[in-house]
């Protein structure tokens, strides 16, 4: 159980963050950003088989992401 | 819920203006992460090189002076020499580090000088449009060798963490990459260390950080990031070439 939050004001679409996840979560979105890219998304349904490892953060060239896990006793 | 991972108090919260899939926001953010690490923000002083990198005083929350074309380590010379106190870094590209500025940093590295570089190879000039760099690849196409670069004319690509490993003066050398989230876990330890040279007075570090350039490669984001792997790292070896403790 954990969430991962997409800047999606930021995040120029280059998909690198969808490449990075091993559970394949995270997709594109079909609505063009402020800036004119097609942003990722993650998926709110996905929190549940999200493992919180933060590789899509890592490989986010843009630091448009941010990952929080969910607390001992935290319930969903 | 606990942040597991977040943007590093050295990197300021702004947007960058690299294009989709350019690999020097991450890399901003993984030396940003080794100035946390090591507690040296409020002290450091950046030396910002002439390229797609000059805007980094935008970027990092330190004191940054912007060099002329190349010569960033003779700056960064002068900023460690005057103020030693302080932590010292240069964040340099490849036409930047290995064409005009090749004379500087030879002999920054061979003087030994306390500070660190940090190199981003990504085979060609970003900011200008692409043409061909010292580090361009062979057969490689860009702006200026539209045929592909040809050896016989325009010479072989510089490895440059293998040059300045040859250096007496260096310390640490070192070629990392940042196209999966392996590398970049080991591209970040090496920053760390390259750091830790200057912080523990052990001399001269060396990190070259190979990166993707999608806009002048003429690739998508993803097909950019595949030919790193597939092109680059096979010439330019990863690894740990010196070592000095």
């Amino acid at each position: 159980m954990a969430k991962v939050v997409i800047d999606e004001a930021r995040c120029k679409g280059c998909a690198l963050c969808t490449l990075a996840c091993p559970k394949k979560l995270i997709r594109m979105s079909d609505k063009l950003n402020r800036q004119g890219f097609l942003p990722a998304v993650f998926p709110a349904e996905c929190s549940r088989d999200c493992t919180s490892c933060a590789l899509c953060a890592q490989m986010c060239p843009d630091v448009a992401i941010t990952v929080f896990r969910a607390e001992k006793g935290e319930k969903p | 819920m606990q942040p597991v991972f977040q943007r590093p108090i050295s990197l300021k919260d702004v947007a960058t203006h690299f294009c989709p899939g350019c690999q020097h926001g991450l890399i901003h953010r993984l030396v940003a992460d080794a100035m946390d690490h090591f507690g040296v923000q409020p002290q450091t002083i950046g030396v910002a090189s002439v390229g797609c990198s000059v805007f980094l005083y935008e970027y990092f929350d330190i004191d940054v002076v912007e060099a002329p074309h190349g010569r960033a380590p003779a700056v960064a010379t002068g900023v460690k020499r005057a103020r030693p106190d302080n932590f010292v870094f240069t964040y340099q590209g490849d036409g930047d580090l290995a064409a005009i500025g090749t004379s500087e940093i030879i002999h920054a590295a061979n003087r030994g000088e306390l500070f660190t570089a940090i190199f981003v190879n990504n085979t060609t000039y970003g900011m200008t449009g692409g043409q061909m760099a010292p580090t361009s690849l062979p057969g490689q196409r860009t702006l200026t060798s539209p045929e592909g670069r040809d050896v016989t004319i325009d010479g072989y690509p510089m490895r440059m963490a293998e040059v300045i490993a040859a250096l007496d003066g260096a310390a640490y050398s070192v070629r990392v990459a940042v196209n999966s989230p392996k590398n970049i876990l080991a591209a970040a330890k090496a920053i760390k260390t390259a750091f830790s040279y200057q912080i523990e007075k052990k001399g001269f570090a060396f990190v070259e950080v190979l990166s993707a350039c999608p806009t002048n490669w003429g690739m998508s984001a993803v097909q950019a990031n595949e030919r790193v792997a597939k092109e680059m790292i096979p010439y330019f070896a990863l690894g740990t070439f010196k070592e000095k403790n």
